[in-house]
């Protein structure tokens, strides 16, 4: 058998082994849950558990892998949250206008600023803020074309899922509502980065922070400034449809994790990477710096405002202060511990502050504890820091994580030089 | 000064005229030209902080020229990006090896092989048979290039533990990765001993036939780049004051006042004087 056939047999029973052990996790947990041995209480912090997985693989995507140093994370969690919970909330009502409208805005900004990328890309010398402005005004004018066809087609969008069976419809709407929720954070990520990701890494910190304070107040006022009254603006949204399942939850961990190593372990991710070891290396090699950080803070945040989607259908309550920028340090937290880079570690660790910090401690330690958390956590994260800075699992990953190296070639003639080798 | 002794039928690769850098009130680089024809050697000298690097960085994009211009085979780069200039056959080395450390040997190559991966994002994410295949082949390649020096058994180490030599050769390695033209070697022989020099020129001249290149070396030590340059040019205080052969250079008169100094100069002058008058 040749060296190539064997290293296909072995990336095949790598993949056999992850999906398999996924797989059976999966059931495990799932039949615990239906009969019952996991309560309601640990059931929901095994899916935050895995929502936090999600959103700190994307915040690892930008930090861990393509080291931006990023506190913006939980801004975009808080877009996809209300984006997608205001969908399945007017479908509830069998309103389907949020997926019509939402579609349709999401399409034709995705097609502006597409389109306008294109146009720009072959106009010299412009200036960042210039092509900002002319960003901002195609999105602008984007979206109010979309709200305006989205409206139009409410109407047969709301027959034609009324015509399905209604578990089927809302489960339709749950999803569509999950994915439009990612795709909303994605579409505002690219827009403020194109500006803010010139920064260097430190104002770019203070930006991204900046940008999640931005995003609570407007929740603050959402129903006031923007009109949108079943978010209720700082009282706190209430009566979303409860439809994130474990099953579901593990169904986008599992796609979000597939896609991160697929995305690593390719040219595109490896450009990535690149960006964060030396970028005047990267550049002189012919990576475009630019583009390959936008690249990694949408994935990254599309991930984020998918899981805010998967969150909100949790609990069915939103509010805004959970999208308080302190947030924002959580999922930080949890990719520094698990190691920065570190996709196995991402998911192990964010599990294990779910279990540990918000579920098990808060069970044994007295009613006050939610006033520590912010003294364990730095405590914890001191100690991590000196104890073990590269995080609990930095470097180690899953086989099925993990680059394989390709089996060695013959060598080839190299110069007399070269073969003395120990220069 | 003696005439670029270069005959005019090759076609020139880089053409620099009146090239000019300022950094505020410091003239980093001023009025710099230089022409380079295709399959050359050529060798930029001087002493430390005479702006060669400034030169390289004005080439490759990383600085934008206050004035003057670059025409690469036809194209002006004075102002395109970085990335846009490799990608139109320009790679180069750094003085102070600038590898992506933490990656693997081979990484490190497959990176320059970026721009020909021939597939795209969707192609990745979906791993399908158009990435199995092109990955395939860009690791088969990237193995090539270690091949070539010396390097295949080292593919899976982490770049920041090779030792120096190695990770001098890994950076030359991924800058023929890009695919150049014209490579561009920033003292590629910083931190090396005599024997080790030698190994390295030998190098340069197998790469430049090998892979058909034409080249621009930086060096401020001068017997470095005396015995492998066709010619070249010698900068002081961002200013050009000599270019010739190798023999042409080392009889300069202002070449050995920029390295030694007037006084020194001077003084050797004479010391040369009273040795051929005891003769």
């Amino acid at each position: 058998m040749s060296r190539r056939g064997m290293m296909a047999r072995k990336l095949d029973r790598n993949s056999l082994l992850f999906f398999g052990g996924a797989l059976l996790l999966f059931a495990v947990v799932q039949v615990l849950i239906s009969v019952g041995v996991l309560t309601d209480y640990y059931s929901t912090i095994l899916r935050i558990g895995a929502v936090m997985a999600i959103v700190s693989l994307g915040l690892n995507l930008i930090y861990g892998f393509n080291g931006q140093f990023s506190l913006g994370q939980w801004g975009f969690y808080a877009i996809g949250a209300y984006a997608a919970a205001d969908l399945t909330y007017r479908w509830k009502l069998h309103d389907a206008s949020g997926v019509a409208v939402l579609l349709m805005v999401v399409l034709f900004v995705g097609l502006a600023l597409w389109g306008l990328g294109k146009l720009l890309s072959k106009v010299r010398g412009l200036d960042i803020l210039s092509a900002f402005g002319l960003y901002l005004v195609a999105v602008f004018a984007a979206a109010y074309l979309g709200v305006r066809v989205g409206a139009v087609l409410t109407g047969p969008l709301t027959a034609a899922l009324s015509a399905l069976p209604e578990a089927l419809a809302s489960q339709i709407v749950f999803v569509v509502a999950v994915i439009l929720g990612g795709v909303v954070a994605g579409e505002v990520a690219y827009l403020f980065g194109l500006p803010v990701l010139t920064l260097g890494s430190d104002y770019f910190g203070i930006a991204t922070l900046g940008f999640t304070i931005i995003v609570k107040v407007l929740l603050d006022n959402s129903d006031t400034m923007f009109g949108f009254e079943e978010m209720k603006g700082a009282r706190g949204m209430i009566g979303i449809p409860h439809q994130t399942t474990w099953a579901w939850v593990f169904v986008f961990l599992l796609l979000v994790v597939v896609i991160t190593r697929n995305l690593l372990h390719s040219s595109e991710g490896r450009a990535m990477i690149s960006v964060r070891e030396d970028e005047i290396a990267a550049k002189a090699m012919g990576i475009d710096v630019a583009r390959y950080k936008n690249l990694a803070f949408v994935v990254g945040s599309v991930f984020a405002g998918v899981a805010g989607a998967l969150y909100a259908h949790i609990n069915g309550f939103l509010h805004p202060n959970n999208f308080n920028f302190l947030r924002s340090f959580d999922p930080m937290i949890i990719i520094v511990f698990g190691g920065l880079g570190s996709v196995t570690g991402t998911v192990t660790a964010a599990f294990a502050w779910a279990i540990l910090l918000e579920g098990v401690l808060r069970l044994f330690l007295p009613d006050g504890f939610e006033t520590w958390r912010f003294v364990v956590y730095p405590l914890l994260l001191l100690i991590m820091m000196l104890l073990r800075p590269s995080g609990l699992l930095g470097g180690v990953e899953l086989p099925f994580l993990k680059q394989l190296m390709p089996p060695l070639k013959p060598a080839a003639k190299g110069p007399q030089g070269a073969e003395g080798g120990q220069v | 000064m003696n005439a670029v002794p270069t005959p005019d039928t090759r076609p020139p690769v880089l053409h620099i005229q009146a090239l000019s850098k300022y950094f505020g009130g410091l003239k980093a680089v001023s009025n710099l030209d230089l022409v380079i024809r295709e399959r050359e050697l050529v060798g930029l000298i001087g002493p430390n902080g005479a702006g060669k690097t400034t030169v390289f960085n004005m080439i490759t994009g990383i600085y934008v020229p206050s004035s003057g211009s670059i025409g690469f085979r036809g194209t002006e780069l004075s102002e395109m990006a970085p990335h846009a200039i490799t990608h139109l056959g320009i790679a180069r080395t750094f003085q102070n090896i600038r590898l992506f450390p933490n990656l693997t040997v081979l990484d490190n190559v497959r990176i320059a092989f970026h721009a020909h991966a021939g597939y795209g994002l969707t192609d990745a994410i979906v791993r399908n048979a158009r990435f199995s295949s092109h990955e395939r082949l860009l690791t088969e390649r990237a193995q090539e290039f270690l091949g070539v020096f010396n390097l295949q058994d080292r593919q899976g180490e982490i770049a920041r533990n090779l030792p120096y030599g190695e990770q001098r050769r890994l950076e030359i390695a991924r800058a023929l990765a890009a695919e150049p033209k014209l490579l561009l070697l920033d003292e590629p022989a910083a931190g090396m001993n005599p024997a080790e020099v030698a190994t390295l020129m030998e190098m340069i001249h197998f790469v430049r036939e090998r892979f058909n290149l034409t080249i621009l070396l930086i060096e401020h030590q001068m017997r470095v780049v005396m015995g492998i340059c066709e010619w070249m040019s010698v900068m002081d205080f961002g200013e050009v004051i000599a270019r010739g052969t190798p023999q042409e250079i080392q009889a300069n008169q202002a070449v050995i006042e920029a390295y030694l100094g007037r006084g020194a100069a001077a003084l050797a002058q004479k010391l040369k004087r009273k040795r051929t008058n005891a003769a």
